[in-house]
């Protein structure tokens, strides 16, 4: 006998074929530690070779699992160890060949992005972070599918002022640099506070230095399937609302634990973690800022929207933390504005503002994501804006990101379009009064009364 | 293993006819059918054992890809798995 009905199973395909369930990444985490040389040329050479060995076959088993199972699995992605650590002990100061290693592995194995280009700099710079972080805007302006990150602080460490100042201009050079291509190497490059190692999500995806030597982590999403569920309990109160969410979030879990299980015994590694977080994408149907009007909101960005994303939040982790036995990454809804159907046209008609989307991150994954914002922001501006979202983390002991893209040449009121999953984006307004001074005094912003736990 | 069928579209004559035939002429013995019509619309869930069977998944697969063309109905083959594992605790 089986262990679910005709009911199930039509519910099922049902979330597949018209509410746009699928897994949104199986990523793969591969460590290069091994891969240090003094030589960087020997260094990319190794960085080339463990990948195209370790992931051979991780789009074959990822393109399997989505035929056999029948549900959409929509990227499959490799992370690694943070390049400024595997590029330590090369001799070359610039470590944008170790960039275009990680490139030309990611194309031969067939994976759509690759993260790790990534510093850690918390409380300060090793030799090899300085390198690194000076490589960015050459490394994302001359791969492809190379993402990076830098994480400027923790809970544990407050936060690095000097890096949040230099990581405003490294962003401003990025857009320079990708200019032509509306500073498309912004969209590949995140600022974090408390950043996680097991992260399966792009741009901000690395291999920690305690994970193993390969690992399998899966994203899910679905914010598709929990709006469908919550058009069913319309007028109901709250509690009726966070349960449905829980139950669909359970639901949703279950599929990528499934695939996460399967992917980690074909390829012989170990799985990581499940990442519960509603992804989502710029197609109809498949929006975060959707669910929060059908719970109630005009437009995403009014009155209220901070509290229903917070509930929704929750409701998403309660629910999908029985479905695995491990999750982790980052977990919880994210608001990227350019990926995001709802959130694009929440910004286009007014509602939606830079100043509430930072309350947003007060209550949800991530931060400040994928937001185009006018391309005469000061570099200043933008290393104030990092250290808001940083305080924010850092307080409230959770994950925030950002990922800002100013667009050259471009205002507010002007549309910048990325092209796929990244979508496209209304330019929003950034506050016209400065912290200049704030910035230019570098330094520290010491650890918080709360990271003295022990 | 064992996998689902779910068949869905416009009801004609022999929908079951075509899909038994091609599952007998591939060794997959069936357990169980659900079938109904719904407002005009033939929903079908049948449920098969593939122990036996000559061809593998995707082969199945590709054979109810083509038929689902040449007849105007779709037709999904998964694995049984991912329904068992998101409806049970």
């Amino acid at each position: 006998m089986s262990f679910f009905t005709i009911k199930d199973v039509l519910e099922t395909t049902k979330m597949i074929t018209k509410n746009k369930l699928d897994v949104r990444t199986i990523t793969m985490g591969i460590s290069l530690r091994d891969c240090g040389h003094s030589d960087i040329n020997v260094t990319a050479d190794k960085i080339y070779d463990k990948i195209t060995k370790k992931a051979a076959n991780l789009v074959k088993v990822g393109e399997e699992l989505e035929a056999e199972l029948g549900v959409p699995i929509i990227n499959k992605r490799i992370s690694v160890t943070p390049i400024s650590m595997v590029g330590e002990s090369c001799d070359a100061s610039s470590y944008v060949p170790l960039a275009k290693a990680l490139d030309r592995a990611a194309a031969e194995v067939g994976v759509n992005f690759i993260g790790g280009f990534s510093a850690l700099v918390d409380k300060g710079y090793t030799k090899g972070d300085r390198n690194l972080i000076a490589s960015i805007p050459e490394a994302l302006a001359t791969t492809n599918v190379v993402c990076s990150s830098v994480s400027v602080g923790s809970t544990k460490s407050g936060i690095n002022m000097d890096a949040v100042a230099e990581m405003g201009r490294i962003i401003k050079q990025t857009a320079d640099l990708t200019a032509a291509n509306d500073a498309i190497g912004c969209a590949k490059l995140v600022v974090f506070c408390n950043a996680v190692p097991d992260n399966p999500f792009m741009a901000g995806a690395f291999h920690g230095v305690t994970e193993p030597e390969t690992v399998i982590n899966v994203g899910v999403s679905g914010p598709g399937v929990v709006k469908k569920a919550l058009e069913n309990v319309r007028g109901q109160d709250m509690g009726a609302v966070a349960e449905t969410i829980k139950k669909t979030a359970f639901k949703i879990t279950r599929v990528g634990q499934l695939v996460a299980q399967e992917a980690a015994k074909r390829l012989d590694t170990q799985f990581g973690i499940i990442d519960l977080s509603l992804a989502p994408t710029p197609a109809v149907g498949d929006s975060v800022a959707h669910i929060l009007e059908e719970i109630g909101l005009e437009s995403c960005g009014c009155p209220g929207t901070t509290a229903t994303l917070a509930m929704l939040n929750d409701a998403v982790k309660k629910g999908g933390l029985m479905a695995s036995s491990y999750v982790g990454g980052l977990s919880g809804a994210f608001i990227p504005v350019s990926e995001d159907a709802g959130m694009i046209a929440a910004v286009e008609c007014g509602s939606l503002s830079l100043d509430k989307l930072e309350a947003m991150t007060c209550v949800c994954s991530v931060g400040l994501d994928m937001i185009a914002i006018p391309g005469d922001t000061s570099a200043a501006t933008i290393s104030a804006i990092i250290a808001d979202e940083a305080a924010i983390g850092m307080i409230n002991n959770k994950t925030t990101a950002v990922r800002l893209i100013p667009v050259p040449g471009k205002g507010i009121g002007e549309t910048v379009e990325f092209g796929g999953l990244l979508g496209y984006a209304p330019i929003i307004a950034v506050s016209k009064f400065k912290a200049d001074e704030f910035i230019a005094r570098g330094g520290r912003i010491p650890a918080p009364v709360r990271s003295l736990t022990n | 293993m064992r996998i689902v069928l779910t068949i869905v579209g416009k009801d004609k004559v022999g929908i079951i006819a075509k899909v038994s035939n091609a599952l007998a002429n591939a060794g997959v013995n069936i357990l169980n059918i659900n079938q109904n019509i719904m407002e005009g619309f033939f929903n079908m869930v049948l449920i098969a054992d593939m122990s036996e069977s000559k061809v593998d998944l995707l082969a199945l697969k590709k054979i109810f890809n083509e038929m689902s063309e040449e007849i105007g109905v779709e037709i999904r083959v998964q694995s049984e798995e991912i329904f068992a594992t998101m409806h049970r605790v």
